[in-house]
């Protein structure tokens, strides 16, 4: 069976395209006179890739979930526990690679507690991560004693230094983080029969389920893969604040999900991909930190941003039926 | 002479064409539909039939040709311009929304109000109406959709169509899940249309079918039409060889197969959703039939035996090895392999490729390491696509872009990529072309040939009676009787699965009892 060969633009505009959308952000701020020298410089774009981090890594998880179909609302509060429960620990005296591999498990559970609910009990993923969200909120603030936890500086406060120690690192050890794992659930997705049957849960749950894969399982393996993300966030947020708050990232579950469907992910399932994602979250980061250096106020960011997203996913429809 | 002569008709394309980047959809096609006729749209899959239905629909726009109805101008700018000239389409694919009641998606754009408040009275007493006029009064309008059987959801289709006062009606394989009687009664329905001056153009694969209640007929092939004129005094084979546009031999191809030992047995084998015990034996290499109305309990058999409903009671031996649980996955282990009824809804990932969906229930070979290769894995695809003669660009092309024969072949190829040897097919040539249906016939013969056992749910008798080694019948959910083909006739099938009783009239329950 040949393939029709499409034409190199073609092909050229289907490999760029989510690429456009962030080199259009990058190309405002850039002409615009009054930012445009601090906007361009080197330690501008370090400093949105580090502010990036913690939404990049809520948003690889977010970006299986969707793709299966379902959603993880309680992102967010599962990240704030992972900070609280990474900063007590390290409190605690337990040594600091200990404490971040507790905040990681921790977020890893509450998916897992997620899938298993979404699944056995048959509930609407929205409503089981709805009703998450306030547990583990709620569970944060309990742990916390409803305030901060100061910890003492350890070298887990470092992985988001804009300017990291060895300084041939470049960048914030968190964003090489990032990138590890974007590229790893990039290969997963796309070289693993984990990731096709995401696609497949997904895509046609009834077909899946059919096709002899355990939906259940990759049901509940997506969402506990989601909070293992969550709490490796939780730990970079805790690293960043140095210390664990209970109320930090209130709503940043929905610019997780903004970022995975500005990427190309679709709502009902079996679209989306790693690098779209990425691009998102970059282009979310880039315009706040473009209307910040404009000192534009907050509420402009957030018309811009919502309407990205309406723009974002309708160009996308539009690539699609073009295809 | 007549008043047809002088009056226009109701529909007229002229020379239409209509091509999707390289392919050629339409080729100046040209057709008229006289008032009060019904007319036969024939063809294979993928020869124009809906390419031309989504024009006149307004779904699509036609590259060139005109389009008149009643003799003014018709240029529709979308589905809802078709609608309100009075052009009604009944989609194969159901379009109806499963969440929604029978009344409300009956009314669905339509529904009567004042002001702005539902008048639930008036529509409830339509809905009655209009379902009485398709013979069935019985489905409640406050069903959910989602709930009915297939059967039942195109009548509530058809019933939407009527109370839209259409007077072009177009039927895509309107029959393909109805039972034989509520075929029958379709048929008068559509007959009493057309006494009524509604026209309607009728598409279908059974060709006895568009025999019975077509006046003319329209065959297309490849975009192009290649003939018409009225169905009486046109014998099928003519019909047939334009289509197909070479000889037609044997619509049941006979591949000689050997009975061998036995691999499957059902000992009074009870599911949560099968209204009685069944038992019965499969052996290596055999076809057996399941006949019965629809509704009558062979899907529900196949589900809960593949896993997909609880089992509830009895066994499940396969080689020798008795099955338990409710895991798919397992079943599959043991070499079964289910064909859906449900296409669309179960069988498939539409939004998948080609690629994906043949291999998704076995990727081992295109596995190392944990990693997937695509690569592998389109090339084994490619392959399959050639073998089932699957009309595609490819295996990467999704397969939502492609007709329901070749979904279908894709279907297939997924059972037998897997390996599977135990084939649970359920209606696996529903709503398929007649040249697609013999290649699917002939394949299930050289799947007997290589020692596999199939169980083939159909509905369309003459296929099972085709390539049956055996045929038993469900009645309410009761197996009648497993007897070989050649015991069988079309009357004594309907018979059994109509009154529940054989021919030699015996009660069967008393038999299956045990």
């Amino acid at each position: 069976m040949s393939r029709p060969r499409r034409s190199g633009i073609s092909r050229a505009l289907n490999f760029f395209g989510p690429f456009i959308g962030l080199l259009l952000v990058i190309a405002l701020f850039a002409l615009i006179p009054e930012v445009q020298g601090r906007f361009l410089r080197g330690a501008n774009f370090k400093s949105v890739a580090t502010q990036s981090v913690i939404v990049a890594l809520g948003a690889l998880g977010m970006t299986l979930v969707i793709i299966g179909g379902g959603i993880d609302l309680s992102a967010a509060s599962n990240i704030a526990l992972a900070s609280v429960i990474t900063a007590y620990a390290v409190n605690a005296g337990v040594s600091p690679l200990l404490a971040l591999l507790l905040g990681v498990l921790t977020g890893g559970v509450v998916g897992m507690i997620n899938g298993r609910l979404v699944t056995k009990l048959r509930l609407v993923p929205f409503i089981v991560t709805m009703g998450m969200m306030g547990i583990a909120r709620g569970a944060a603030k309990w742990i916390a004693g409803n305030q901060k936890i100061d910890a003492p500086m350890t070298w887990v406060n470092e992985l988001m230094a804009k300017n990291p120690r060895p300084s041939w690192l470049l960048l914030a050890p968190g964003v090489w983080i990032v990138i590890l794992f974007a590229v790893a659930m990039a290969v997963l997705l796309k070289y693993t029969v984990f990731g096709r049957h995401i696609f497949a849960v997904g895509s046609n749950e009834a077909t899946a389920r059919l096709s002899g894969i355990r939906t259940n399982r990759v049901k509940i393996a997506v969402y506990a893969v989601s909070g293992l993300f969550c709490g490796l966030s939780g730990v970079m947020e805790f690293s960043r604040l140095t210390v664990g708050d209970p109320t930090v990232a209130v709503g940043l579950e929905l610019d997780i999900i903004a970022a995975v469907v500005i990427g190309g992910g679709s709502l009902s399932g079996g679209e989306g991909s790693i690098l779209g994602t990425m691009v998102g979250v970059l282009i979310m980061s880039f315009l706040r930190n473009g209307c910040t250096m404009m000192g534009w106020p907050n509420y402009i960011q957030e018309i811009i941003i919502g309407a990205i997203i309406i723009v974002a996913v309708t160009v996308d429809r539009l690539r699609h039926r073009a295809e | 002479m007549s008043i047809a002569a002088v009056a226009p008709p109701v529909l007229r394309m002229t020379g239409v064409s209509k091509s999707f980047g390289a392919t050629r959809a339409l080729d100046d096609v040209s057709f008229e539909l006289a008032r009060g006729e019904v007319h036969a749209l024939i063809g294979e899959n993928g020869a124009g039939k809906s390419t031309m239905m989504k024009i006149l629909s307004g779904a699509l726009a036609p590259d060139a040709g005109r389009m008149e109805i009643d003799g003014r101008p018709y240029a529709p700018g979308g589905p809802g311009d078709g609608l309100r000239c009075g052009v009604s389409m009944i989609y194969q694919e159901l379009n109806l929304a499963p969440h929604l009641t029978v009344e409300e998606n009956i009314m669905l754009g339509r529904e009567v109000h004042t002001a702005g408040w539902l008048d639930r009275r008036a529509m409830s007493a339509k809905v009655r109406e209009v379902l009485a006029l398709v013979h069935h009064p019985e489905i409640s309008p406050d069903a959910r959709v989602g709930r009915l059987s297939v059967g039942a959801k195109q009548l509530v289709e058809i019933a939407r169509a009527l109370i839209n006062r259409s007077r072009i009606l177009v039927m895509d394989e309107p029959t393909s899940s109805l039972t034989q009687e509520d075929s029958q009664r379709l048929f008068e329905l559509i007959r009493s249309l057309r006494d009524q001056g509604v026209s309607v153009i009728y598409i279908s694969h059974f060709l006895e079918e568009i025999q019975r209640v077509a006046d003319t007929y329209t065959v297309l092939r490849d975009g192009l039409s290649v003939g018409s004129g009225t169905m009486a005094g046109t014998p099928l084979e003519d019909i047939i060889q334009l289509m197909v546009g070479r000889k037609f031999t044997q619509l049941f191809p006979r591949i000689e197969h050997a009975v061998g030992e036995e691999i499957l047995s059902l000992h009074r084998l009870k599911g949560t959703r099968m209204a009685a015990p069944v038992s019965l034996t499969l052996a290596r290499g055999e076809i057996l039939g399941l006949a019965g109305l629809i509704g009558s309990g062979r899907t529900e058999m196949l589900r809960t035996l593949f896993g997909l409903d609880a089992v509830t009671g009895g066994t499940i031996v396969v080689s020798g090895e008795e099955l338990s649980g409710r895991k798919p996955w397992t079943r599959i282990g043991h070499g079964l392999g289910l064909l859906s009824e449900d296409r669309q809804g179960e069988g498939l990932a539409t939004s998948l490729s080609i690629a994906d969906n043949v291999t998704l229930s076995r990727f081992g070979p295109y596995r190392r390491h944990g990693l997937l290769s695509p690569a592998r894995q389109r090339r084994a695809v490619a392959d399959w696509i050639g073998k089932l003669k699957i009309k595609a660009k490819g295996p990467g092309q999704k397969v939502g872009d492609l007709s329901g024969g070749n979904q279908q072949k894709v279907a297939l190829a997924r059972l037998l990529h897997q390996q599977a040897s135990v084939l649970l097919l359920d209606e696996p040539t529903r709503g398929i072309d007649v040249v697609s249906k013999s290649q699917i016939y002939e394949w299930i013969g050289g799947l007997a040939r290589e020692g596999k056992a199939v169980l083939f749910v159909s509905s369309y008798l003459p296929e099972l009676l085709g390539i049956c080694d055996r045929i038993a019948v469900f009645h309410r959910g009761v197996l009648v009787e497993a007897r070989p083909t050649a015991d069988w006739d079309a009357a004594g099938l309907m018979a059994a699965a109509t009154v529940g009783r054989t021919s030699r009239d015996k009660p069967m329950e008393q038999r299956n009892a045990e």
